[in-house]
C-alpha cells in the first residue's frame, strides 16, 4: 500500500513539473520564433542576379601554368583555402590541369600542339543536375534556386564524402585535418573551415551579393567571362553564341555550366 | 538470457579479454583520428573512400548472408535448418553492428551524423542505406530474442513474430541492394556503374555469409556440447557453393562486357586492378589472390568429395571469406576511385592506425557475435540437458 501512494506522489510530483516546464519552454520558442523572422536576409541593391549563373572560360587566352596562377591566387586568398604540403590532403577549388585531365574521352591521339601544352583551369562547374546535391544525405550541399549556384553548409556537412564519390569531375576537396594553421593570411570576411568537412568553389556568392564579379572573372582580364546562361543579352550567352564551345563530361547529363572556347 | 553470456569457462574469458584488448586498441587510434582528422588513414582527395567503406560494404553482405538460413527453414519448412537459424540471426546482428560502426569512423563529424535524421533526405541513397541498416539490425533482435527465449521456455514463439520473420528475408535483400546503389547511381564512376553491382553484391554475400556461419559451426562443436548438425552443415556448404560460382560468373560478365566493349572508362578500373595501369598497381597480386582463392573455394565445395570432408570444407570456406573481402571490399572501392574523374593516379594504401582502428571494429563485432552465440549455445544445451 505504502509503496504504491509512493509511487502516486512520484507521479503527481513528475506531473506537475510538466505542466510547469511547458509555458516556459514555449516561452523561449516563441522567442525564437520572433528572432528567425527579423533575420531573414535581404537580397541587397546592388546583388547581382541571375536564373543560373554560367562562366565561360576563353582557354586561347592562357599560355602557361603562370598565367593561371593570379587567378587561383585571388580565389585562395579570399576563401580561406589551405595550402598543404601533403598532396593527399590537398584543397583546391579551382586549378590547371591538361586538356586529356580536363577532358578525358574527348582527348584524340594527335592534338593541336597549342591545346596540348595550354593550361586548362578547373572548378566546380556549378550543374543544372547536380549529382552531388542528389547524393547528399543532410541537404548540407544544395543547390539555391534563385540562381542555381550548387551551395556547402559546412556547419551542416557530417563528412560522409558522398558528394566526392558522386562528383565526375573531381571539384571537391575534404578537409583532412584542420585547415586554419595552413591559412597565411586569413580573409575575415569569408568563413574558415573545420576538419571533417567537405568545401569546393561557391561561384563567389558572397561576392555576387555585393554585386561584383568572382574574383578569378575579374583578375582574368577578360579570358573568363560571367553571367546569366538564361538571359539571351548576358556576356556568356554573347561568346556562346558566337564560339564553339565545349563542356565537361557532357554526356553525363550533369549539365555543367562552365563553357570552354578552345 | 543475457546472464548466459557472463557465464563461461577460462578459454571464453581468455578470447573476450583478447578482443577487448584489439578494440581498446583500436578506441585508443580512434580518439587519435578524432583529434587530428581523417588526415592520419591513407585517404586523399582522389580516393575520398578507403578501408572503413570497404569493410562495410562487405559486412552488409555478411549481415545479408544470415537470410540463407532463416529463409529455407520459415519459407520451404527445411526442418534441419530450425537448429541454426539463431545463428544466422545473430551473425547479422553483429554484422550490422560493424556496418554501423564502420559508418561512423568513416565520418569526418560524426558529432553531426544525427543530421541524416534532422533533414531526412529521400534523394540520398545514404539516407536509405541508414533506414534498412538500422531496420534490419532491429528485425534480427527482436526475432532472434524472442523465438529464442520461446525456446528456451519450450514453447512456441509468439504468433505477432511471424510477419516479422516474412519481412526480414526481403529486407535481407534490401540492405545489399541499397548498399550497392550507393555506388552504381553515379555518373562517371565506370567502374561501379553497372546495372549487375547489387546481384554481384548478392551473390558475393550469399557465399561469405553462409561461409562464415560453416566455420561458426564447426568451432561451435568443438568448443561445446551443441552440434549444429552435420546436415546442415552439408546444405550451407551447398548455398556456399552455388553463390560463389554465381559469384565468379558475374564477375566475368564484367570483364566481357568491359573488354569486349573496348570502352576505356570501362576498362581502365580493371586493369588497374588486375594488370596495373601506368606502372602503378599495388592491388594486383590482392586480385589474382581473390580470384585464385575464389577458384580453389569453388573446386572444394562444388566437388561433393571435398565437400563432405569437414576438414577441408573449412579450408574452403576461409578462401572463400578471404576471397570475397578482397574482391568486394579493397578492390571494389580502391578500383572505383583509381583513376580518378580526371584520369588521375593517386594510390589509395590505407595506414597503420586505419588498420588498427578497422580492426578494433572488427573485434567488437566478434565480441558482440562470441556473447550472442555464447547465449544460443547455452540455451541450446540447457535444452538437451
Amino acid at each position: 500500500m505504502d509503496s504504491s501512494r509512493r509511487r502516486i506522489l512520484q507521479l503527481l510530483g513528475v506531473s506537475a513539473l510538466a505542466l510547469t516546464t511547458r509555458p516556459v519552454f514555449n516561452a523561449f520558442a516563441k522567442e525564437e520564433v520572433a528572432a528567425e523572422a527579423e533575420s531573414v536576409i535581404k537580397a541587397g541593391a546592388k546583388s547581382l542576379k541571375a536564373k543560373q549563373w554560367a562562366m565561360v572560360i576563353d582557354t586561347r587566352k592562357f599560355k602557361s601554368e603562370a598565367d593561371l596562377e593570379p587567378l587561383i591566387e585571388a580565389c585562395h586568398k579570399i576563401h580561406n583555402v589551405p595550402r598543404l604540403q601533403n598532396k593527399r590532403h590537398e584543397i583546391k577549388w579551382i586549378w590547371g590541369v591538361h586538356y586529356h585531365n580536363a577532358f578525358p574521352g574527348k582527348a584524340a591521339q594527335f592534338l593541336a600542339e597549342k591545346v596540348e601544352q595550354r593550361p586548362f583551369l578547373v572548378l566546380c562547374n556549378h550543374c543544372e543536375n547536380p549529382p552531388c546535391v542528389r547524393a547528399c544525405p543532410t541537404k548540407a550541399t544544395f543547390k539555391r534556386e534563385s540562381d542555381g549556384i550548387v551551395f556547402m553548409d559546412f556547419h551542416r556537412c557530417i563528412g560522409c564524402r558522398f558528394c566526392m564519390a558522386a562528383c565526375p569531375f573531381g571539384a571537391r576537396s575534404f578537409n583532412f585535418r584542420d585547415p586554419r594553421p595552413f591559412i597565411a593570411e586569413t580573409n575575415k570576411e569569408f568563413p574558415t573551415r573545420m576538419k571533417g568537412v567537405v568545401e569546393k568553389c561557391n561561384f563567389c556568392a558572397e561576392r555576387l551579393a555585393l554585386g561584383q564579379l568572382p574574383a578569378c572573372v575579374e583578375i582574368s582580364k577578360g579570358a573568363l567571362a560571367f553571367g546569366d546562361l538564361y538571359n539571351p543579352k548576358s556576356d556568356v550567352r554573347k561568346l556562346i553564341r558566337t564560339n564553339y564551345t565545349i563542356r565537361r563530361k557532357q554526356t553525363l547529363g550533369t549539365e555543367p555550366s562552365v563553357y570552354y572556347i578552345v | 538470457m543475457l546472464e548466459l553470456a557472463i557465464k563461461g569457462g577460462k578459454k571464453y574469458y581468455g578470447w573476450m579479454t583478447l578482443l577487448m584488448v584489439i578494440v581498446g586498441i583500436g578506441f585508443l587510434l580512434y580518439l587519435r583520428q578524432l583529434d587530428f582528422g581523417l588526415g592520419i588513414t591513407g585517404l586523399s582527395r582522389d580516393v575520398s573512400w578507403g578501408f572503413y567503406i570497404a569493410n562495410f560494404t562487405f559486412l552488409v553482405g555478411v549481415a545479408a548472408g544470415g537470410v540463407m538460413v532463416v529463409l529455407p527453414y520459415y519459407l520451404h519448412d527445411y526442418k534441419a535448418f530450425g537448429k541454426v537459424t539463431i545463428l544466422g540471426e545473430f551473425l547479422a546482428i553483429a554484422s550490422v553492428v560493424m556496418c554501423v560502426t564502420f559508418i561512423l569512423v568513416d565520418l569526418g563529424q560524426p558529432s553531426r551524423v544525427l543530421n541524416v535524421f534532422l533533414y531526412p533526405t529521400p534523394n540520398s541513397v545514404l539516407f536509405w542505406d541508414t533506414v534498412v541498416l538500422n531496420g534490419y539490425l532491429f528485425l534480427n533482435i527482436i526475432i532472434g530474442w524472442n523465438v529464442l527465449e520461446a525456446e528456451r521456455n519450450g514453447v512456441h514463439y509468439q504468433k505477432w513474430l511471424k510477419p516479422l520473420i516474412y519481412i526480414s528475408i526481403p529486407w535481407a535483400v534490401s540492405i545489399h541492394t541499397v548498399t550497392a546503389y550507393l555506388y552504381c547511381g553515379l555518373p562517371g564512376r565506370g567502374f561501379w556503374m553497372t546495372a549487375i553491382l547489387a546481384p554481384r553484391f548478392l551473390s558475393s554475400a550469399f557465399a561469405a555469409g553462409p561461409a562464415l556461419l560453416i566455420l561458426c559451426c564447426l568451432i561451435i562443436r568443438r568448443v561445446s556440447n551443441f552440434d549444429p548438425g552435420r546436415e546442415q552443415i552439408q546444405s550451407l556448404a551447398k548455398i556456399v557453393a552455388y553463390a560463389i560460382c554465381i559469384n565468379v560468373f558475374f564477375f566475368l560478365c564484367e570483364v566481357f562486357v568491359a573488354f569486349y566493349s573496348n570502352i576505356p572508362e570501362h576498362m581502365d578500373h580493371i586493369k588497374y586492378l588486375f594488370v596495373g595501369l601506368h606502372g602503378h598497381g599495388a592491388y594486383v597480386p590482392w586480385m589474382w589472390a581473390s580470384m585464385v582463392f575464389m577458384l580453389i573455394g569453388i573446386i572444394l565445395t562444388v566437388n561433393p568429395i571435398t565437400r563432405k570432408n569437414e576438414g577441408v570444407l573449412a579450408v574452403a570456406c576461409v578462401l572463400i571469406f578471404l576471397g570475397t573481402w578482397i574482391d568486394k571490399g579493397l578492390g571494389m572501392i580502391a578500383g572505383g576511385f583509381t583513376p580518378s574523374p580526371l584520369h588521375e593516379i593517386n594510390e589509395y594504401i590505407p595506414s597503420l592506425p586505419e588498420i588498427g582502428i578497422a580492426l578494433g571494429v572488427w573485434a567488437m563485432g566478434f565480441l558482440v557475435m562470441t556473447a550472442l552465440f555464447k547465449i544460443a549455445v547455452s540455451v541450446k544445451e540447457e535444452i538437451r540437458a
